[in-house]
């Protein structure tokens, strides 16, 4: 298979889904080419980041990008979360297939989003 | 792990037989069957019968069948060699919106250079009307070529009604039979077609063979030049284990096609309606449209392909989808475009190819493990609320 065992993994147990009630702000991201979704719903303390949960509508990289995008953020500095890319969520999953790569912006782009008032 | 291959449009297994029937040309049967000795009258008495065989699949004469390294190949034998032969009589070509890519890009390339392209629209169905291909004739119409049975949604085109056009038009009809030969009965007299192509892989017989029907009296510029094989229609040493093994796999195809057919379609009809009862929110794709009895291409959604097709592999199920997102190109499947499939729409889809290998348990497992897998991605997408 073109994927890694870990990404495989995150796609098979995916971490931090869910919705957070009363969270601090909420994103939804598509990729207007393949038509992938994710929503991040994010609680903010200070300039911290206390928790995250997520939902996706998509391929089994999108999936596993999107959860350990989210996962990352639990605890993370607001400006460090800023700073995340699309290749260092691709990366710490053990790359993606070239034609894959397009999967983990959805997860960039909606922690940037949803942190874009703090 | 339990391992269930319903990927069959894509390939198929190769029959045993079919491998034992190759296996003494790989050893001792090695001849050119170009050479007039031995060695190479052998070669070429083994070609011969499966000539016959292939020949008889399709209700045609062993003369009318030329070997090809496949269907892509057939396919571009037949659009560029009428193109490059009819040239003078004209440069319009008729084809639907719904070929498969080795037509679909021929077609392309030909209007790069200078053809022009009829690309005929197909019904919510995946069906093509006869009527649009009458209409679309015009002078300088050299060729019409359009597929007997879809790759992705199974739909049979009505193939002997645009014959019955064609022949009345005098235009030359092609027709790519890749996902149809072996699967349906095929008559190409009674079809009218003038070239038709054929592939060995999709009918349990080996790989890199395949073959194109011409008509006896049909003049085809070749594609390959050189040693005048194939009654100087396709230069190249022959491929002689593979024709082998495909003349076995068509014979094969031929004996048991009303069984296996009929047998395949029931297993197909019981995981539609087992996967309809069982999981909401589905749809057949060309469901009301003559199809293949292999076929069939289920809509799912508030789920993806790619995610499904990865979820299913993990429990040992083999099968595709035309989701944007497995594509490389990032584009939806054609096909699912044509019968008017938002990109939303083919997001979610499924297709399933069953074969004459295909058994009840393997229908079984994956009616239990399916409805679960949906249910999980399901559970991940925003958009989706349990009701």
């Amino acid at each position: 298979m073109a994927y890694s065992e870990k990404l495989l993994d995150y796609f098979q147990n995916p971490r931090c889904v869910g919705e957070i009630p009363g969270a601090d702000a909420v994103a939804e991201v598509s990729n207007p080419i393949c038509g992938d979704v994710m929503k991040l719903w994010v609680k903010i303390d200070g300039r911290h980041i206390r928790d995250a949960k997520f939902k996706a509508q998509g391929c089994s990289a999108a999936i596993a990008t999107s959860s350990y995008a989210t996962e990352m953020l639990v605890g993370m500095e607001i400006d460090r979360a800023r700073l995340i890319t699309k290749e260092e969520i691709a990366d710490a999953l053990g790359g993606l297939p070239a034609s894959k790569i397009h999967c983990s912006v959805l997860a960039s782009d909606a922690i940037k989003q949803v942190l874009r008032e703090f | 792990m339990r391992r269930v291959y319903l990927d069959s449009n894509a390939t198929t297994p190769i029959r045993p037989e079919v491998v034992t029937a190759m296996m003494p040309v790989l050893t001792e049967h090695f001849g050119n069957p170009s050479s007039i000795h031995w060695f190479g009258q052998h070669a070429k008495s083994m070609i011969d019968d499966a000539r016959q065989h292939v020949a008889r699949l399709i209700n045609a004469e062993s003369s009318e069948i030329v070997f090809t390294s496949g269907g892509t190949e057939a396919d571009n034998f037949a659009i560029r060699g009428m193109a490059e032969s009819q040239k003078a009589k004209g440069r319009h070509i008729i084809t639907s919106k719904i070929e498969h890519h080795a037509v679909m890009h021929t077609c392309q390339d030909l209007e790069k250079q200078g053809y022009e392209v009829t690309w005929l629209p197909v019904s919510r169905d995946g069906a093509v009307d006869p009527d649009s291909v009458r209409r679309a004739l015009r002078p300088g119409t050299i060729l019409i070529t359009i597929m007997h049975a879809n790759n992705e949604i199974g739909t049979v085109q009505p193939i002997e009604e645009i014959g019955r056009i064609a022949e009345e038009a005098d235009v030359y009809f092609h027709s790519d039979g890749v996902q149809s030969t072996g699967k349906i009965p095929i008559d190409v007299r009674r079809l009218k077609v003038d070239l038709y192509s054929m592939s060995s892989h999709k009918i349990h017989g080996p790989k890199g063979i395949g073959a194109l029907f011409i008509k006896k009296g049909t003049i085809l510029k070749p594609l390959l030049t050189g040693g005048g094989h194939e009654r100087n229609r396709r230069s190249g040493t022959e491929n002689v284990a593979g024709i082998v093994g495909f003349g076995h796999a068509a014979k094969m195809a031929r004996e048991s096609m009303a069984t296996d057919m009929a047998r395949v379609g029931e297993l197909r009809d019981l995981l539609e309606a087992a996967l309809k009862s069982r999981i909401e929110f589905i749809h057949v794709n060309g469901e009301n449209a003559p199809r293949l009895p292999n076929t069939t291409n289920i809509m799912v959604d508030y789920a993806e392909g790619e995610g499904l097709v990865i979820s299913l592999d993990l429990k040992g199920v083999a099968v595709s989808t035309g989701s944007a997102c497995s594509s490389g190109s990032m584009e939806p499947s054609h096909v699912l475009t044509a019968i008017g499939k938002t990109p939303d729409e083919a997001h979610g889809s499924l297709r399933l190819s069953l074969s004459a290998l295909t058994t009840r348990e393997d229908v079984e497992y994956v009616i239990e493990v399916l409805p679960g897998i949906v249910e999980r991605l399901r559970d991940l997408s925003p958009y989706y609320k349990k009701v």
